[in-house]
């Protein structure tokens, strides 16, 4: 199939970008999305131009390094599917596609298709983890997770951190992120010790980055791993209960 | 010439040697450990896991790595699962029985101490991962549950869906993070190492480029661990995350770390098989899909009926016919050299007949739809997505791919490479098995590395240097390797050719696969170590590399790896050339048995070959470790 790119273009950080646009023709239905523009960027070598630089390794789905805007959609079309995992015969032959970075303050555009997401290691950092330390733990049987448990906090783990949520929202809220972060751990009984400050760290990282929800739910339609709006639920009763329970704020009111 | 290398293993019993000699090393105690720095390159599973456990015991941490988050190392891709001797099966699993499975299972090749140990610690494991939250699978009571692997007869692996290692490599990070925040991590992410310093033959320090703003650092320490993964790209397609590569290793063997048995590379044999020639990499499909699904070909080459049409008198259900104890369970090696030796039969399924079927229909008639999507489900909308087949209803098409490399830096029992000051962890070293990995064993390896073994042995190097100050960065040393490191980028972007780095790379794995992939005989390795060298001399004289060096350049990233590339390339096939027999994922075809089973040679090939960079890529120095087994008998691994 021939097609028309239309792809967004930005030297450095401090640059102002601009839409380019490129044909590409022979592109086949079987290849993926950044074969396709592993294809162009070939191309534009051969050419002596610089090639787009856009951000990826895994290409199965799972590290989260992908995502771009395509055609206004983060990650493309189709559901629950990462851009790298995105397959060209989901397009048509003489189809024009807008391609761009995510678009959000706290992800500034370092080249081209290229974002920095670093603040969502900060929220990491602020409680998303339980504090078990190396060889302190007991006999992995000895605490019985509920099936039912388990399968909660998986489907919420199974985030990857690619940012589509922030990039999807009309407001850069990274709730959906954060909530999957903090609700895989509050979710099962070693993490209750530290729920309480776990969601007050973590929601008060993500307010100093991140745009406030409400409550679009474009975040779900954009994640890869279709992470449920319930989870922003939970983190938001997490949250108020927590408020009304930790004693160290109590103290100081 | 290094003499005998001495791999520094502890006497005693085998059981008691890791205990025993935990009390013998010496210790740093908590108030000198904030003192002394100590770098670690990578964030995989060891890497993370390794910072995580030196920070919290104080030590003062940096981590470098390529990403811009810690949590997308490779190690994230990890499906299957990861083994434990918990026995919680009741199945006869035991300590001994894991390490006597992988010392077999890596075909007689590997170091008996090291194996064992890491058997030992693989059930701390388990109980350190459940404590971070890490949702491995369970069952309805609560407990933990088990699936079995390839090269076992016994349930011992644990598994998060099919996403282990990402589930794995979540709780390292965490852990890691956790650190971060009490100040004893440091993290330094999108900036590449590019050389390792040492100093009067102790590693030092490490320089590093910024892939944001292309600035070249310098970064001293006390101790260096490599935790920088395997090297499997070098056959530009496989199973390994795109920017996976060799360069810290390989800068390292440069600089005098020795490079053990490269040759040994797994090609695993459940893969989707290419599908055209644009393809960039190619996905593995879990080894547990073997649990429940079989694997035949139609028996007449000239075949043309959709699978499901075909009758069970017309299918070869080949390993189960020729394996009848381990049936499709057989270790990767075996599974992957009968796929190969169906397919050139032109008995291979798929448009460019370059498969076998894996069919799940059996399965799903006897556990229903239900059970099969809960097990596999993710794995089997990743196929869907790829190939737009649905493999509830159309048998999987699957075909071995490079995916794993046990060769790595040579390290003795203390995961100290020969240059002092520099330990290697996880994939990229060569310890614990052998020529042929075991499914669900590379996660505990790299667990067991970082979380287990490096704080101990690490402390007892250190023990033995306190007090002396890190060397500075404004030393000799420094100036030296940084001035390298910019020489070599400025080489890259200036030779002004007109061949991408990809070209380069696409050739250079051609040569690989086609000569040093799955099987490979004299003829094929000369020929292939008469065209590596070329191609390299063309790589200098053609490449094109645009743009600069002060900011995001991928290309020139990838030049840099590719160079690299070029001469382990040329060592795999010379190990490949000198290892005149066959063991596991290594077959020789000048070596095989009447039925076409791999035929080790003992009396001439028990050591581990740890080559030593001369300054001549055509002309390295062979060392040998010489292999001891006093507990495991040597014998034809036989999976009948
Ligand atoms: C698709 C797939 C599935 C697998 N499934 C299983 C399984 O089910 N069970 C199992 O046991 N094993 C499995 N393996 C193998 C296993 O995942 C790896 O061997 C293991 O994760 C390697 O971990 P590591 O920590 O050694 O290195 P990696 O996870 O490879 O980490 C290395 C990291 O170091 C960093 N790095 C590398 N070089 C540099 C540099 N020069 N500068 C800065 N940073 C650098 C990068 O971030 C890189 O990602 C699988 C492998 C693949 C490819
Ligand atoms: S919640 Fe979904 S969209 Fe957001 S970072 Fe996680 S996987 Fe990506
Ligand atoms: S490249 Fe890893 S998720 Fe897309």
């Amino acid at each position: 199939m021939k097609l028309k790119l239309n792809i967004w273009r930005q030297i450095d950080r401090d640059a102002k970008g601009a839409m380019q646009s490129y044909e590409l023709d022979e592109v086949s239905p079987e290849m993926s999305f950044l074969e396709m523009l592993d294809v162009l960027n070939e191309k534009l070598i051969a050419e002596g131009s610089e090639p787009v630089e856009f951000e990826h390794d895994c290409r199965e789905g799972i590290c989260g390094s992908c995502g771009v805007m395509i055609n206004g959609q983060a990650h493309g079309p189709q559901k629950g599917t990462a851009t790298c995992q995105l397959h060209m015969r989901k397009f048509s032959d003489g189809d024009e596609i807008n391609i761009e970075p995510w678009r959000a303050a706290a992800f500034p555009v370092l080249k081209d298709l290229v974002v920095d997401r670093a603040p969502f290691d900060r929220i990491v950092e602020s409680g998303g983890y339980i504090t078990a330390p190396t060889g302190a733990g007991p006999d992995a049987n000895l605490i019985p997770v509920p099936k039912d448990a388990a399968d909660a906090a998986f489907d919420a783990a199974a985030c990857i951190g690619c940012g589509a949520c922030v990039a999807a929202c009309p407001n850069s809220a990274a709730q959906l992120f954060t909530a999957a972060k903090i609700e895989h751990l509050n979710l099962l009984p070693q993490g209750q010790a530290e729920k309480h400050q776990r969601v007050l760290g973590m929601v008060g990282t993500m307010e100093q980055y991140f745009g406030s929800c409400t409550n679009h739910g474009e975040c779900t339609e954009a994640c890869p791993k279709e992470i449920p709006l319930d989870y922003i639920a939970f983190m938001n009763r997490d949250y108020v209960k927590a408020q009304l329970k930790n004693r160290k704020l109590l103290g100081q009111r | 010439m290094i003499g005998n290398l001495d791999s520094a293993v502890p006497p005693g019993d085998i059981g008691d040697k890791w205990t025993q000699h935990k009390f013998d090393m010496k210790l740093v105690a908590p108030n000198n450990r904030r003192k002394l720095d100590v770098i670690v390159v990578g964030a995989g599973l060891a890497g993370a896991s390794a910072a995580a456990t030196l920070g919290e015991q104080g030590y003062n941490v940096k981590v470098i790595t390529y990403h811009d988050s810690p949590r997308r190392a490779h190690s994230i891709a990890a499906q299957g699962g990861i083994n434990a001797a918990k026995n919680y099966k009741n199945d006869g699993d035991s300590v001994y029985r894991l390490f006597y499975d992988t010392v077999k299972g890596g075909d007689y090749r590997s170091r008996e101490a090291n194996v064992h140990r890491l058997a030992e610690v693989s059930v701390d494991i388990i109980d350190q991962c459940v404590a971070q939250g890490v949702p491995f699978a369970r069952e309805y009571g609560g407990l933990l549950d088990n699936r079995s692997f390839g090269g076992a007869q016994v349930s011992r692996t644990f598994y998060a869906r099919g996403q282990t290692g990402q589930q794995l490599l979540l709780g390292a990070y965490q852990a890691m993070m956790k650190e971060v925040a009490a100040g004893t991590v440091e993290l330094v992410t999108k900036t590449e190492m590019l050389d390792l310093v040492v100093k009067d033959g102790v590693a030092c320090g490490v320089v590093t480029r910024d892939l944001r703003t292309g600035a070249v650092e310098r970064h001293s320490a006390h101790a260096v661990l490599l935790t920088t993964g395997g090297y499997g790209n070098v056959f530009y397609l496989s199973t390994n995350a795109m920017h996976s590569n060799a360069t810290a290793a390989w800068r390292a063997h440069r600089r005098g770390a020795l490079f053990a048995n490269p040759c040994y590379t797994q090609i695993h044999p459940t893969c989707i098989p290419q599908a055209e020639e644009f393809q960039s990499k190619l996905t593995l499909m879990s080894e547990s899909l073997r649990n429940d699904g079989r694997v035949w070909v139609p028996k007449d080459p000239d075949e043309t009926r959709p699978a499901a049409q075909i009758p069970e008198e017309d299918r070869d259900y080949y390993l189960e016919r020729k394996y009848p104890s381990f049936g499709n369970l057989v270790p990767r090696d075996v599974a992957s050299r009968n796929a190969k030796t169906v397919v050139d039969e032109g008995k291979g399924v798929g448009p460019l007949k370059n498969g076998v079927y894996l069919d799940f229909s059996q399965a799903i008639e006897r556990l229903g739809k239900e059970a099969i999507s809960e097990k596999y489900g993710n794995l089997f909308d990743m196929y869907e997505r790829i190939t737009d087949e649905n493999p509830y209803e159309t048998p999987m098409r699957i075909y071995p791919a490079v995916h794993y490399t046990m060769g790595g830096l040579w390290v003795d029992y203390h995961l100290q490479s020969n240059v002092p000051g520099l330990f290697v962890l996880g994939e990229a070293n060569f310890s614990d098995h052998g020529a042929n990995r075991l499914g669900a064993s590379a996660l505990m390896q790299g667990l067991a590395d970082g979380y287990f073994v490096i704080s101990y042995t690490m402390a007892n190097y250190l023990a033995g240097i306190l007090g002396q100050p890190a060397v500075p960065t404004d030393d000799a040393a420094f100036t030296a390797t940084e001035a390298d490191v910019k020489n070599r980028i400025n080489q890259f972007l200036s030779i002004g050719g007109t061949r991408s780095p990809d070209h380069f790379h696409k050739e250079l794995g051609k040569i690989m696969w086609e000569h040093c992939g799955m099987a490979r005989n004299e003829a094929g390795l000369t020929k292939a170590l008469g065209e590596i060298p070329a191609l390299r001399e063309e790589f200098y004289k053609d490449l094109r590399v645009l743009g600069s060096g002060d900011s995001i350049n991928q290309s020139l990233e990838k030049a840099g790896r590719i160079a690299d590339f070029l001469e382990l390339g040329e060592l795999m096939c010379r190990d490949a050339l000198e290892r005149n027999e066959s063991c596991g994922g290594h077959f020789r075809e000048e070596s095989q048995t009447e039925e076409g089973e791999a035929l080790r040679r003992d009396d001439e090939f028990s050591h581990a070959a740890a080559w030593e960079w001369t300054g001549d890529p055509s002309n390295p120095q062979l060392h040998k470790e010489e292999l001891v087994f006093d507990n495991v008998a040597l014998t034809q691994r036989s999976y009948k």
